[in-house]
């Protein structure tokens, strides 16, 4: 049966590596992922769109995806300005800030919550600074924008950089060569071309800042209507045992992922037409 | 110091910035990482020394937090391996073989990727909780998976579900499968060509995948946080122990915990930047080695 479904091959393991995979998959996400959405179901439309659009939900949404934003467009032109920094030039250090870059993948979103409440609270190191300009970073919204820009940061960077090296120098002397300034070369030729890679990157960051939780509950003070976040406001419910309030916007924020994965997809597939 | 890397030395004007434009856009960049990056690490270690190396070592030492070190131990003992496993195995069927419905199956591989880690948690409460699909089955057995280890486990496997998996498929579909098919011609059985060929050729993939994995399951929060129920001492993991110490205002015993994790992910960027350095290597030696030995 097996060689029906698939192309035959002389290499052995189709079907215990096929199975396996598939049963480990139903086992740990199918299944409960299913189970989640069948709950929304059982609760009936009114209910559901009563929860979803209530006013604290609302604020909830406004503040996740307005920070969100806020977050990914700062990396977008911070991760492209340090992904161009570290394939174009040479400075010493180089290969430990490289390295660096990686630290929000590795760091525990609680420990990036409670350092940067540390840092940017009114006593901290950098929060002393900008106290007496007048700026409240921690306990505000500025706050989760911080932890989300925390969060984001190696995306950018790390879907430039490859495209960025791959880059071929003779487009750029080309340009030079017919008489681009600089500028010219680098807003005509070279800035097109790292696009895409800017794009998908800033879709993960947002994707993934629209869910974060850990490094931002610290920073961001939780007041309701003001600085509480999406999946707070789930844990919250949960808490509460309001399972089905916690689980309507449960499935609100994973339609919303779902688009977003969408998204993502269709830059890769309008890059990959683009330069195929 | 500051040079053009393609073209050390030579000054060709239109292909790069001025020479100030240079070290202005490094400065930004070093400012940038240096607050965001480099501060952090700093304020994590000052604050868990602040009251001194004695209070330290009590905070890590107390029994409350050798709880939490050792249920993250087992949470992470327990998903990693089984993530290996089916990352392996899923690797193997999409990277060898031609099937209907592949691209479906990498995207719903990458699924637990793009969901909220509160969201990882709750579909599992939802499933096993008392108000859930099984509560009144599992609470009739007197099972307890949800505020319990077995939740905890279930919830660390999902968060970390696609890592190993996501390093390999496209390494293995990158690097075609000539070589096993070249060595099954030659008479090797299966499981002798998938250790004796696939096994080194994905071995940086593997190790660089089950570190990121690791990393990931030791310092998970947010799916944790749901399904623990934060009972002291027996469903607090190492970064849930840290919250509540942080909540208590115990600020030195917090960052003792979160310096723990901190060295952890110290170490995992190391390994990482190695095994990219020590693969380059092998990538940039293998066409010499092929050379040297059909010359031999």
């Amino acid at each position: 049966m097996t060689h029906a479904f698939r192309q035959h091959s002389i290499l052995p393991g189709f079907g215990l590596a096929m199975g396996f995979t598939v049963f480990y998959l139903s086992l740990i996400v199918l299944i409960p992922l299913g189970a989640a959405f069948l709950k929304t179901l059982t609760m009936g439309w009114t209910q559901f769109w009563e929860t979803v659009s209530g006013p604290r939900a609302l604020a909830s949404y406004r503040l996740s995806i307005g920070a969100s934003l806020v977050a990914a467009s700062i990396n977008s032109a911070l991760g492209l300005l340090t992904a161009w920094v570290l394939v174009r030039y040479e400075f010493p250090g180089k290969r430990i800030v490289d390295a660096l870059v990686d630290l929000p993948f590795a760091l525990p979103t609680a420990v990036a919550g409670i350092t940067l409440t540390a840092l940017f609270a009114g006593n901290g190191w950098v929060g002393s600074w900008l106290e007496p300009l007048g700026i409240k970073i921690a306990f505000t919204w500025l706050g989760v924008v911080v932890a989300l820009t925390f969060i984001g940061l190696p995306f950018v960077v790390r879907t430039v950089q490859p495209v960025l090296q791959e880059l071929d120098p003779e487009i750029e002397e080309a340009a030079a060569t017919l008489g681009a300034s600089r500028w010219q070369s680098l807003k005509r030729v070279v800035f097109p071309e790292l696009l895409p890679a800017v794009l998908t990157g800033f879709a993960l960051a947002f994707a993934r800042a629209v869910g974060e939780y850990g490094s931002v509950i610290f920073i961001s003070g939780n007041m309701p209507m003001k600085t509480e976040i999406t999946p707070l406001l789930i844990v919250t419910k949960l808490s509460q045992y309001d399972y089905s309030g916690a689980t309507a916007l449960a499935v609100a924020t994973l339609a919303m992922s779902f688009v977003l994965l969408l998204f993502i997809n269709l830059i890769q597939w309008w890059s990959r037409a683009r330069y195929a | 110091m500051i040079s053009n890397s393609r073209h050390p030395g030579t000054k060709a004007i239109g292909k790069t910035e001025p020479r100030w434009v240079r070290a202005l856009l490094i400065a930004a960049t070093l400012l940038f990482l240096g607050i965001f990056l480099l501060l952090p690490l700093v304020v994590v270690f000052t604050e868990a020394f602040k009251k001194g190396l004695d209070v330290y070592l009590e905070s890590i030492r107390e029994p409350d937090a050798a709880a939490a070190i050792r249920l993250t131990l087992i949470a992470a003992g327990i998903a990693v391996p089984l993530n290996l496993i089916f990352g392996v195995a899923a690797a193997w069927a999409i990277a060898k073989f031609q099937f209907p419905g592949k691209s479906l199956l990498i995207t719903l591989i990458d699924l637990p990727f793009s969901v909220s880690p509160v969201i990882s948690g709750l579909v599992y409460v939802l499933l096993f909780g008392l108000q859930g699909w099984l509560g009144s089955w599992l609470a009739e057995r007197d099972i307890k998976i949800i505020f319990a280890v077995p939740g905890i486990v279930l919830a660390t496997i999902f968060v970390t579900f696609p890592f190993v998996a996501r390093e390999l498929i496209p390494l293995m579909q990158s690097q075609g499968s000539e070589e096993e098919e070249a060595a099954r011609t030659l008479g090797a059985g299966g499981w002798q060509t998938f250790w004796r060929v696939t096994v080194p050729n994905i071995k940086w993939g593997l190790l660089y995948g089950v570190i990121l994995c690791n990393a990931r399951a030791m310092g998970e929060f947010g799916a944790v946080s749901v399904v623990s129920g934060h009972i002291r001492g027996v469903t607090n993991t190492i970064p849930l122990h840290a919250e509540i110490l942080y909540n208590e205002y115990n600020s030195a015993a917090a960052f003792a915990m979160a310096s723990l994790l901190t060295l952890l992910t110290l170490v995992t960027i190391a390994l990482k930047a190695l095994i990219d350095w020590k693969s380059r290597i092998e990538v940039r030696e293998a066409p010499q080695q092929a050379l040297t030995e059909g010359l031999v």
